[in-house]
């Protein structure tokens, strides 16, 4: 299979720099957003809480919280990455380049991957000025920030090739995965929930995300770290496939 | 003959709400040529554009670029053709500069900072290198769309309507580049609905109509072929029929024998020459004429008379 490195990145410049023309609201906001929780969760709450597994209630939300704002900003950043090029018509040219669905994949998602650490960073600088933690294994905390932010970028794609309008562009975000989200363990622990809540709660797929990066940053979790990764892989490969089918088929991009 | 540069073959496209825009197109485009493709709107030119470079996925039909099937091969095809789309689809918030490096390295090119200066010098768009491009005028990102699709210096050219909406001075300004790019060999297939453009520009015409391809030609076979002089005589005295001195003359009589009218020629000079004979053969035989209007027939007289065959046959 033929693979042409220049072209992807090309596009992984590309979409750095979109990022980059935005730095001001792409840094901002996960720094206010987090901040704000931590003030309410973390140190106006969380002082009054338990530690979960041993870990301090203020630390102990850390990486939901992390997941809260990777999930959502990496889903609409790479939505808006192919939607606005659809909606502008400027995708004319990724389409009459000799690029395949390899060289687009790869310039967008490691452009997603790459911004996924940045925003962990951010927040875990801004995670510091109000509460005490330490990342017991940061090279798989790293590496599973990464993976998530590749699936979600992929996911992302996904969305931004099916929707027609602003509004189902911003509504899988807002409606399922905040949710989803708060609802997966970001706040407490699933195994302290009463049965069946406990059962009902891992029917939600972003509750393994939440525990998986968990266990990278306290060694506790609610699931298997193996399940989490497993998941996730599985995730980013369905994506792929989804992607992969596209881009043959033409749908959405090719009349 | 050299092997055609493209070539296309029983190309057909209906969308998916049954609009059939193009009807097996054969079509093959000589290399170093201007080529243009003339219809009305709604023909099926830009479907045409857009099946060659990707946008459009065919029906049915085969396209040969380079010798690349571009069904397989379409990695190698695509590498040398570039597009100038119809809609000036820009990054707003790019500069000119970036948005041209980027096309080059998309089209998988090595970075050349000297080729795209002179791309931007040759295009006037110099001076505005780091200018956002939401900023420029229509003209000016026309011309950055042109830059983009030369970054990778494409050897086949696609330009979709290169002067829709550009004014009179900055048409005459595109015609000069569109030029240019062919003294450097560049192939270039452009549409228009303008028959000024086709006549000023092009080597050859193709006339595309619902879909099909009407004719191709060498513009001045065209002309040649379908190409007529008219004049018109206002004669002093009505005559009451075509006199015998005239009789080899292609004339008739008009306006109750006041008007004598002469079509004919191949739209080279041959209608004018005959004119001159004409009026000579008419000092002559005595008949004298109080005014002579020659016309040519222009590109435009062809393309409408052929529409309106087709409209009538249809």
């Amino acid at each position: 299979m033929h693979f042409s490195l220049r072209s992807a990145y090309a596009i992984y410049r590309r979409e750095m720099a979109r990022a980059f023309r935005t730095a001001f609201q792409s840094i901002l906001s996960p720094v206010l957003t987090t901040s704000l929780y931590f003030v309410v969760f973390g140190s106006v709450i969380g002082s009054r809480m338990e530690p979960v597994g041993g870990v301090p209630y203020g630390a102990f939300i850390i990486p939901g919280l992390l997941m809260l704002t990777l999930l959502g900003e990496t889903t609409s950043n790479a939505s808006f990455g192919i939607y606005m090029p659809r909606f502008t018509g400027t995708i004319y040219e990724l389409l009459s380049a000799p690029v395949g669905v390899a060289e687009t994949l790869a310039g967008f998602v490691g452009a997603a991957a790459t911004k996924g650490l940045i925003l962990a960073a951010i927040i875990l600088a801004t995670a510091r000025f109000f509460v005490e933690y330490e990342i017991a294994h940061p090279l798989l905390a790293a590496f599973y920030i990464m993976l998530v932010a590749a699936s979600f970028a992929l996911f992302g794609f996904i969305l931004g090739v099916w929707a027609d309008s602003f509004e189902k562009l911003g509504i899988i975000p807002m409606l399922i995965l905040t949710p989803l989200t708060f609802l997966g363990g970001t706040f407490y622990s699933i195994r302290e929930l009463p049965a069946p809540w406990d059962a009902v709660a891992l029917a939600n797929p972003i509750a393994f995300l939440v525990s998986g990066l968990r266990y990278s940053f306290y060694g506790v979790s609610d699931v298997p770290i193996a399940l989490s990764l497993g998941l996730t892989g599985g995730f980013l490969t369905v994506c792929v496939v989804v992607i992969a089918v596209i881009f043959r088929t033409g749908w959405r991009l090719r009349e | 003959m050299l092997e055609p540069i493209l070539s296309i073959r029983g190309l057909t496209k209906t969308y998916r709400g049954g609009t059939r825009a193009l009807a097996s197109v054969d079509l093959d485009i000589r290399a170093g040529e201007i080529f243009a493709l003339l219809g009305p709107n709604g023909a099926g030119k830009t479907t045409l554009i857009g099946a060659v470079c990707g946008l459009v996925r065919p029906s049915s039909g085969t396209i040969t670029a380079f010798g690349h099937d571009l069904g397989r091969d379409w990695r190698r095809a695509r590498a040398r053709i570039g597009l100038v789309p119809q809609e000036l689809a820009t990054d707003m918030f790019e500069t000119v500069w970036r948005a041209v490096s980027y096309s080059r390295g998309l089209f998988g090119k090595p970075g050349d900072p000297a080729l795209i200066e002179s791309i931007l010098r040759s295009l006037s768009l110099w001076d505005k290198k780091d200018t956002q491009i939401r900023a420029l005028s229509g003209g000016m990102k026309r011309r950055v769309l042109i830059a983009k699709a030369l970054a990778h210096e494409p050897e086949l050219l696609f330009l979709d309507e290169p002067t829709a909406g550009v004014d009179v001075e900055l048409r005459k300004g595109m015609w000069e580049q569109i030029a240019a790019l062919k003294e450097r060999g560049v192939t270039i297939i452009l549409t228009t609905h303008y028959i000024e453009e086709a006549e000023e520009m092009a080597d050859r015409v193709g006339i595309i109509q619902g879909g099909r391809i009407l004719m191709v030609d060498e513009k001045r076979a065209m002309m040649e072929r379908l190409g007529t002089t008219e004049a018109v005589i206002d004669l002093a005295a009505p005559l009451a029929a075509v006199p015998e001195a005239l009789g080899r003359f292609a004339v008739e009589l008009a306006e109750g024998g006041m008007r004598l009218i002469y079509r004919g020629g191949n739209g080279e000079g041959k209608g004018r020459a005959e004119v001159a004979e004409l009026a000579q053969a008419l000092t002559r035989a005595g008949i004298g004429f109080t005014s002579l209007d020659i016309h040519d027939s222009s590109l435009e007289d062809i393309f409408v008379g052929l529409l309106g065959h087709q409209g009538e046959a249809a």
